[in-house]
């Protein structure tokens, strides 16, 4: 008890007083930051808690097939098992992961390029295929080494696939991996979503979509196809490993595409061009349906599913061929003589010309100082109107032209659908030039130009001059004619289908407008254009139908793709007449119209109008020709 | 008649316990208990053993009992040479420590240790056997020879550089300081400029906060540090990802908490050192905040007693050791708690009895051990 002094332990105890205060003190102050952490903020807490815990990875859906008129499947899905890379674990060591997976598994250059370009287009986002198709033992040896590889493994993926490889191409068109600029397409239309619209979620996963239809109907028929992808709800750690998943959205494949083409049809021509280019295009006049669309050369769309090889790339760009070109689409030709009935029927509505009214053909017509030819030396005589078609009658067309001057065929013209978008499904539809002093006087610069010269009126009647339509167009224009004035819009697709249910939806779409045409003038165009085929220029071809058949035949000087230069080496091949021809059957109610060119061949008659027959001898009674390889369903 | 082996069992229990401060105990108890469960949780995926755990425990409390046994006598006659050998340790350290992340704290001699940690328990010691031996004849300048007695392994450990222990035996040696005397007019200044300064920094935070302010004599990593505090979110992925992200912890688990092993935000690796410094995150998030309340509780009530010891200890050495042990704990509990809930910036201090690790569990069992040995000699002494 010495050291027990009264001041000093009074001292202390003050002091043990002061501190259990600022004891107090501290304590009340961590309480108020719990209460303030865990009543007042909790709600915003659970949320980042939340947020921090749960990814949404999304699940691409299955994208629809491509179906034909018959039910011919001509784009659908397979799986297979792929090597998938995960760009962010990677990081940099592309070459020596590659390598290091090469020991055990076999990878082209082709794929090694492949892969490392979808690095650098998708700059390092989301997991790639480096090899897909991987057999069983290398499944199994990649399994066995899997330690060594983080961000590598082994998945299940659907594949697009296009059973009949070049069959179609154009029409088809081909997917391909997500671009950065159709990442921020996409993106817009995320933004543009809104927030009620059923179609917003959707949207908000397109993030996930890994491939999207690049051209052709895959592209025009983009969110038909590819359906509402879903997604998991993941648990994933701070580091982003996936723990567990929470719940799963199930993803909606997408819609099938059903085709207005017939298939067959289309492969039957495709066979029946061989070697020569052009286009061809068949519609059914009273739907528009399109029946074929043909571009010849094509190429296979396989190829550019996951990414073209630059090999392959270089191939089909570089050739003179121009086989990615969709010239039904795109390609611009001068019409020929293909354009005459459309030029009689201007006349006989116009007033211009009576069917009986005559000319007398000396072999050319003189223009001012300049001297236009008809292809028959010495002249068709005495020609009337429909003789003027069957024969193809050059000057019976200049004089018209001259009588009813460029601004009078232009407006008769036009809502037939020359030198006009005709608003098919697909992307990048070339307008052409359907001329007139208005065309000429907003088209050129000068205004030396920009004058409409009355010489330049003579040529026009004959299809040649300024004209320059898409075959589809010349198609499309004479279904409307053969529907008699009823302008159907022509499409590829004709129905989408729910791929469980099998219930199908038309969008063929209702008649655009109607063309007041009379029928009594439209007989007397149908009947000469019968009249081709009997005693025409394109008689011997239609030798024997059992059906009848309108037509005309034309030869059109080239005036080249686009106007586009060809190379110096492949000139005179290239310079060479194109060949077209229009058909209509049969004649007392035309079901399928044809519009066709083939491209550097020469006359219409020779080598255009043997494909029209066969093509509409298949088409109508179903005669297949002996030349031709006979159709196989793909497995 | 032979004793029944229940009896003789019982008879040994109270042997052992004899003397022991049993309200000490029973918190303590509960709170390694807490500890226990926590960990657990929150040690579940990591390569860390329960068996671990269990045997820190067990050594805590052997230590603590071996410790209260020890009369205060002995550690009064031991502290000038405890304190001696710990600065003789850091200056070894100083010397020839071992290096590692950047940092020369520890020392191989044979085992790797930490010399700092001794100075936890040898610097309250040694100051109080100062003040003891001083009793009576205390003159101003006896706070000037404490506080060269505070500066010198304050100095070293700073310099390794450990700020965080060398603010905890800054601390620890402050206290025994303050309860020896030191006059209010000397503490209330310093009070006064600390109030300021943080009210200051609280205000101006964004300002002083700017890229290119250079604070005075303080490293750039040490400025990031308290700025980060203020606004956790201007380094979300960085220095402030760990506050932000054991806030997130705290503030989600609500009233109730998600339930002891339910915890999101520690299951799935969100929470930095999730059994040691930052597992009051862990169960704040599970037990949520009527856990933290208990738990609050259960310190305040171990502090509580520490000091009521302490009154009550039978001479200076005994009293102001036994107050500076037991505000030793508060201030582990306030700094780990303040910094795992985002009010103080993130320093390496261990929960008492809650957080993993063997040093800190003996120094606490230790100190535990001090306390009872205060209580357990307080009746033979004063009578």
């Amino acid at each position: 008890m010495v050291s027990f002094k009264k001041p000093d332990l009074d001292s202390f105890q003050e002091r043990i007083h002061i501190a259990t205060l600022f004891v107090t003190f501290c304590f009340l102050l961590l309480v108020t930051r719990l209460v303030w952490l865990q009543l007042v903020s909790h709600g915003k807490y659970a949320l980042l808690a939340e947020s921090n815990r749960i990814a949404l990875v999304p699940a691409p859906a299955n994208r629809g097939l491509l179906i034909d008129r018959n039910g011919i499947v001509i784009g659908r899905n397979y799986s297979a098992l792929t090597l998938d890379v995960n760009a962010e674990e990677v990081k940099g060591n592309v070459d020596q992961l590659i390598s290091d997976l090469s020991e055990i598994i076999d990878i082209s250059p082709r794929d090694r390029r492949n892969f490392k370009r979808s690095l650098e287009d998708s700059r390092n986002m989301g997991t790639f295929p480096l090899r897909s198709m991987l057999n069983e033992a290398e499944t199994a040896r990649f399994m066995a080494n899997r330690y060594r590889f983080p961000g590598v493994e082994i998945r299940a993926r659907s594949f697009r696939e296009y059973p009949y490889n070049e069959l179609a191409s154009h029409l088809i068109g081909y997917i391909g991996r997500v671009s950065q600029k159709d990442k921020e397409r996409m993106q817009a239309e995320i933004e543009g979503a809104k927030a009620d619209d059923p179609d917003a979620l959707q949207a908000s996963f397109l993030p996930g979509i890994q491939y999207v239809g690049k051209i052709g109907l895959e592209q025009s028929y983009e969110t038909v196809l590819r359906g509402v992808p879903g997604y998991d709800q993941v648990e994933i750690t701070a580091g982003g490993k996936p723990v567990r998943t929470l719940s799963s959205a199930p993803s909606v494949p997408g819609k099938n595409v059903v085709l207005s083409v017939d298939i067959k049809l289309q492969y039957l021509v495709e066979q029946l061009y061989g070697n020569f280019r052009g286009a061809f295009v068949a519609i059914e006049p009273e739907t528009g349906d399109v029946l074929a669309f043909v571009s010849k050369p094509n190429f296979n769309p396989n190829d550019f599913v996951e990414g073209i090889d630059s090999v392959t790339w270089k191939e089909l760009n570089d050739s003179p061929q121009k086989p990615l070109y969709n010239r039904p689409l795109k390609g611009i030709y001068p019409p020929g003589s293909t354009y005459k009935p459309f030029m009689a029927l201007a006349a006989l509505e116009n007033k211009k010309r009576t069917p009986s009214q005559t000319i007398s053909d000396p072999g050319y017509f003189d223009f001012g100082n300049h001297t236009f030819r008809d292809d028959k030396k010495g002249g068709h005589g005495i020609v009337d109107m429909q003789k003027s078609i069957v024969e193809s009658c050059d000057t019976y067309y200049y004089m018209l032209a001259r009588d009813m001057g460029v601004n009078m065929m232009h407006d008769f013209m036009k809502p037939l659908g020359f030198g006009q978008i005709t608003g098919i499904d697909l992307q990048g539809e070339a307008r052409g030039v359907l001329p007139s002093t208005e065309w000429k006087k907003n088209t050129f610069k000068k205004p030396e130009q920009q004058k409409w010269y009355e010489g330049e009126t003579i040529s026009l009647g004959i299809g040649q001059g300024y004209n320059a339509f898409t075959i589809l167009q010349l198609a499309h224009a004479m279904a409307n004619v053969a529907n008699n004035g009823v302008v159907m819009k022509p499409h590829l697709v004709k129905a989408i289908e729910d791929p469980f249910t099998r219930n199908r939806v038309l969008t063929t779409p209702k008649e655009s407008y109607r063309i007041d045409l009379n029928a009594e003038n439209i007989e007397v165009i149908k009947k000469a254009m019968l009249e081709v085929n009997v005693s025409g220029t394109s008689a011997a071809a239609f030798k024997g139908t059992g059906y009848q058949v309108g037509g005309k035949t034309g030869t059109a000087q080239v005036f080249s793709l686009n106007s586009k230069e060809y190379k110096h080496g492949s000139t005179a091949e290239f310079l060479r007449d194109h060949a077209l021809y229009i058909a209509f059957a049969p004649a007392d109610k035309p079901t399928i119209v044809i519009a066709m060119v083939v491209e550097n061949a020469g006359f219409g008659a020779q080598y255009a109008a043997p494909i029209a027959r066969k093509a509409l001898d298949f088409y109508i009674e179903g005669k297949w020709p002996k030349e031709i390889p006979e159709w196989k369903r793909a497995p | 008649m032979e004793k029944s082996p229940l009896i003789k069992v019982k008879a040994f229990f109270f042997s052992i316990f004899a003397g022991l401060d049993r309200q000490l105990g029973l918190i303590l108890l509960g709170l390694a208990a807490v500890g226990f469960f926590t960990f657990l949780s929150a040690s579940q995926n990591t390569p860390v053993q329960i068996a671990d755990e269990l045997r820190n425990l067990a050594l805590s409390f052997a230590v603590m009992w071996i410790v209260s046994r020890i009369p205060p006598k002995w550690l009064e006659m031991g502290a000038v040479w405890i304190y001696g050998l710990g600065v003789a340790l850091l200056i070894a350290v100083a010397a020839f420590g071992l290096i590692k992340k950047g940092a020369r704290r520890w020392l191989n001699i044979g085992v790797v240790i930490q010399p700092s940690e001794i100075m936890k328990i040898a610097m309250p010691l040694m100051l109080a056997w100062y003040f003891q031996k001083r009793e009576g004849i205390q003159k101003s300048w006896d706070y000037g020879v404490a506080a060269i007695i505070l500066a010198i392994p304050v100095f070293l450990i700073a310099r390794q550089p450990d700020l965080g222990t060398a603010l905890l035996v800054f601390a620890a040696g402050l206290y025994v300081i303050i309860l020896a005397g030191l006059p209010w007019k000397w503490i209330l200044p310093f009070v006064g400029l600390g109030v300021v300064g943080i009210l200051l920094i609280i205000i101006f935070g964004s300002t002083i906060c700017a890229h290119d302010v250079v604070w005075p004599f303080v490293h750039n990593y040490q400025k990031h540090r308290i700025c980060t505090l203020l606004d956790p979110t201007s380094d979300p992925l960085g220095k402030g990802f760990h506050t932000i992200q054991s806030m997130i912890a705290i503030g989600s688990g609500g009233f109730f908490g998600k339930g002891w092993f339910q915890g999101t935000q520690a299951h799935l690796e969100f929470i930095p050192e999730k059994h040691t410094d930052f597992v009051f995150a862990v169960f704040s998030e599970e037990f949520g905040l009527l856990g933290n309340l208990v738990l609050l509780a259960l310190f305040f009530s171990l502090i509580k007693r520490g000091l009521a010891i302490s009154a009550s200890a039978p001479n200076l050495f005994t009293r102001l050791l036994g107050a500076a042990v037991t505000l030793i704990f508060f201030t582990y509990a306030f700094v780990n708690i303040g910094m795992v809930s985002g009010l103080l910036p993130v320093v390496g201090v261990p929960l008492p009895f809650i957080s993993y690790g063997g040093t800190a569990l003996v120094t606490l069992g230790f100190g535990a051990g001090i306390l009872m040995s205060i209580h357990r000699h307080r009746r033979l002494v004063q009578s």
